[in-house]
């Protein structure tokens, strides 16, 4: 019980990533690379902001979603739109913004140092309660709720709302969407926005769980993220969301049983495994672009 | 007569160092129904997606309303009441018909929307379905009706008639008609240039980017010499 629930609080995380990851992807056709750096950015900023400004983590959290946006809005505008009228713009996109994700983490580095950061011990409620023997934190249950909330309101918002059909307009038919009097350029840097606050979220949900932020922190989770949205099917949100929770589980229980050391090798196996069976992923159709 | 509410003069387009439409010029006056005919390649889509701004024109000048919109974008224009029906349709298809509709008032209230259900009852009767369910001539009302809710002062049409049956066809332009006789100006854009002649009341023949000849819609028509030369090969 007790690793069932860790496995599902880190693969709600995963899960947050990978969404933001996916969003992208299925408007744009586009992997955004600078994603992993907004998620360790995040991190940063919001350790920064609890120690030095004060702040509760509460608050600490929607100012982190702003600044992810913020990073969203420049990953957009110096990376993508450039480029994307280019033939080759799949692979420039791709390397543009492993390029500029590496801008943003010289910059950590330049202001934060090489050091592991951590959240002040008092910033966490210290608030714990038994759910079937297991033993859970307040903290934890924030962050499976924190999610679970955001995933669920981005998938509202890209089903229902006007800006969500905008957003499924642009990803099946860009020039369509030109015709029928749509800013494509300000749908695309809108979802960018949405992305990288998701993934921004991400990072420091992250952070607060193993309460500690690495500048490597982005890149220990872009393969897993990338593996999520593969196995969930490219583009597709829900898809992410329970290819984050099997991930997140897979290693929970890996270390659990199998140890430790093993515990990327039984993660990745299983997705592999899933691939097999599903290679178009698990709600994955073949129609690739999809929101 | 008041001004035209489309002016284009001298328009240039080109894709890299190719010269797709060359020193074009010719006019949509207020209320009428003008058709750009010619071949396949002859640049009629190039004039329009011009004039729409969905792609940039490299030389000339295009005034809508009394407004220089030249450099103005896709969404700008839309705005402005001049719409485009894209050649190919260009329906969302995994988009239920209402959401098709509800993206082309995307800068109205949406208050013709009921207009269009009530002008194309299948339209209506499937509002929920996905707009790739419907069959090519009704996917084209749905492409119109997504124009008219857009309320335009300008419709472009391009090639509307393109891949549908005869009597789908004759249906088309009955709405276009219709439409023209509402009051919404219309600048068609067709291969099947006897059927878009006979629909206009000017005309102009397009051939290799440039405009061969002009004028009122029934001289053209009755000018053997020009359809000889431009339109002979079209059916009706």
């Amino acid at each position: 019980m007790q690793q069932l629930l860790n496995g599902l609080f880190l693969g709600s995380i995963y899960a947050l990533f990978a969404i933001g990851f996916t969003l992208v992807f299925g408007i744009l056709d586009r992997l955004n690379l600078a994603h992993p750096a907004v998620f360790a950015a995040a991190a940063f900023v919001g350790i920064e902001l609890v120690t030095v400004g004060g702040l509760s983590i509460w608050v600490a959290l929607p100012l982190v979603a702003v600044f992810g946006a913020v990073l969203g809005l420049v990953i957009e505008r110096v990376v993508f739109r450039p480029l994307k009228d280019r033939p080759d713009a799949h692979f420039a996109g791709l390397i543009g913004s492993i390029g500029l994700g590496g801008m943003f983490i010289a910059l950590l580095l330049w202001r934060y140092g090489p050091d592991t950061r951590r959240f002040p011990v008092d910033a966490f409620p210290s608030t714990a309660f038994e759910i079937g023997g297991a033993r859970v934190t307040l903290l934890q249950v924030a962050i499976l709720v924190i999610s679970v909330v955001l995933m669920a309101g981005l998938t509202w918002l890209v089903a229902r709302s006007r800006l969500g059909r905008a957003m499924r307009a642009v990803a099946e038919n860009p020039r369509a969407a030109t015709v029928l009097g749509l800013d494509v350029n300000r749908v695309t840097a809108t979802t960018f926005a949405l992305s990288s606050a998701l993934g921004a979220v991400a990072g420091a949900l992250f952070a607060m769980n193993v309460n500690s932020a690495q500048l490597g922190m982005g890149s220990a989770i872009e393969l897993k993220g990338l593996a999520v949205i593969i196995v969930g099917g490219m583009g597709s949100l829900p898809g992410a969301l329970v290819g984050g929770l099997i991930l997140g589980l897979a290693e929970v229980f890996a270390v659990q049983y199998v140890g430790s050391s093993w515990r990327d090798l039984v993660a990745f196996g299983l997705l592999f495994l899933l691939l097999i069976v599903r290679p178009q992923g698990l709600f994955g159709s073949r129609r690739v672009r999809e929101v | 007569m008041s001004e035209p509410i489309l002016t284009v003069e001298n328009l240039t387009v080109s894709y890299g160092r190719v010269q797709a439409v060359r020193g074009v010029s010719f006019t949509v006056p207020r209320g009428g129904l003008v058709s750009l005919v010619g071949a396949n390649g002859a640049g009629k889509s190039s004039v329009i997606n011009a004039v729409s701004g969905v792609i940039r024109p490299s030389g000339g000048r295009i005034t809508f309303d009394g407004v220089d919109v030249t450099r103005s974008a896709a969404h700008s224009l839309v705005r402005r009441g001049l719409v485009q029906v894209p050649e190919g349709r260009q329906i969302l298809a995994s988009m239920t018909i209402e959401e098709n509709l509800q993206l082309g008032a995307w800068h109205t209230s949406g208050s013709r929307t009921q207009e269009v259900y009530d002008r194309f009852p299948v339209l209506a009767e499937r509002r929920r379905l996905p707009a790739g369910s419907l069959s090519g001539g009704e996917q084209q009302m749905l492409a119109i009706g997504r124009a008219l809710v857009a309320e335009p002062a300008l419709m472009l049409l391009d090639e509307p008639s393109m891949g549908l049956a005869p009597k789908v066809v004759d249906e088309v332009f009955q709405v276009i008609e219709d439409i023209r006789r509402g009051g919404t100006s219309v600048l068609l854009v067709e291969q099947n240039a006897r059927r878009a002649l006979r629909a206009a009341s000017h005309g102009y023949v397009l051939a290799s980017g440039e405009v061969v000849q002009s004028g009122p819609a029934d001289e053209l028509l009755a000018d053997d010499r020009i359809v000889a030369a431009y339109l002979g090969l079209e059916r009706d």
